[in-house]
């Protein structure tokens, strides 16, 4: 963990010697006042000045969030980060000019990239937090065109009277198509094959 | 590119201070080798290769913007 310990005139005055030390800001630490400061007599003699100790604040939100950083500082990209947070995971929307690259064909580094900061940022913590990104809204876009691409081949199922198989894709996109199709009385769908080729079938009920 | 492969080898890793990463530029290609201590191993690799994968695919699409070709080689 990474803390220092400053003194100066007032705790003020020291907390931020220490921010500065430490290139954070107050939102990123946790201050502990180890010693108040005392005026001495006729503010000269025994005075003691304050004593303060500065914490960095370390969680997985904070962690995700200064790794992503880092990693869009490493690649060159200018971008905007925003997060929503609640008790159980924490969304960064990342917006900016050129980002197709990071998603890559069908979000495969967007996926790369989110599983690597989940790993990253939930190391060495007990309490975990699922951390989901998304680019330029790339996933409610890509969830849009699955729910189409699942009814289409719902229809097409059911006309030929045949299994209609989908191409791989990991469980969340599987979920969408799952749950786009469960409320049809005409098919039904399953999945078969071993992750990562894991596949969606649909099937009409006879 | 390094930077990136040293970043993100240093925040998957328990011993950070013991990633090394060696570029090796070729004409149109280049290779930069990762070492991490032994026992980080799996954790830059994974189960079945999934985090090795992950951290190809981010780093291809960074050599992607700067038109080259790149292999990440984890020794």
């Amino acid at each position: 963990m990474k803390c220092v310990e400053k003194s100066a005139k007032t705790v003020d005055e020291a907390v931020e010697i220490a921010l500065r030390e430490l290139n954070l800001n107050k939102d990123q630490v946790e201050i502990e006042i180890l010693e108040e400061p005392t005026k001495g007599l006729f503010g000269l003699l025994g005075g003691k000045p304050a004593k303060v100790k500065v914490i960095k604040k370390e969680n997985p939100s904070l962690r995700a969030k200064e790794l992503l950083e880092n990693i869009m500082r490493a690649m060159n990209l200018k971008v905007e980060i925003n997060a929503e947070e609640n008790d159980e995971k924490i969304k960064f929307n990342i917006n900016g000019p050129d980002l197709g690259i990071l998603i890559g064909r069908r979000g495969e580094t967007l996926d790369a990239l989110q599983y690597l900061v989940n790993l990253s940022a939930n190391k060495n913590f007990e309490k975990r937090k699922r951390i989901l990104l998304d680019i330029e809204n790339y996933r409610k876009r890509r969830e849009e065109t699955l729910r189409k691409l699942a009814y289409r081949l719902a229809d097409k199922a059911k006309q030929r009277g045949r299994n209609v198989v989908l191409e791989p894709m990991n469980s969340m996109e599987r979920r969408i198509i799952h749950t786009a199709l469960q409320d049809r009385a005409d098919i039904y769908t399953f999945s078969e094959g071993d992750e990562p080729y894991r596949k969606i079938i649909i099937s009409p009920k006879k | 590119m390094k930077e990136l492969v040293e970043l993100l080898a240093k925040a998957l890793v328990d011993h950070p201070e013991m990633v090394t990463v060696d570029l090796i530029e070729k004409e149109k290609s280049c290779v930069i080798e990762l070492r991490v201590a032994p026992d980080d191993m799996g954790k830059v690799i994974g189960k079945q290769g999934r985090i090795a994968k992950a951290i190809r695919t981010v780093v291809k699409a960074a050599a992607t913007k700067e038109r080259k070709k790149v292999t990440v080689e984890i020794i």
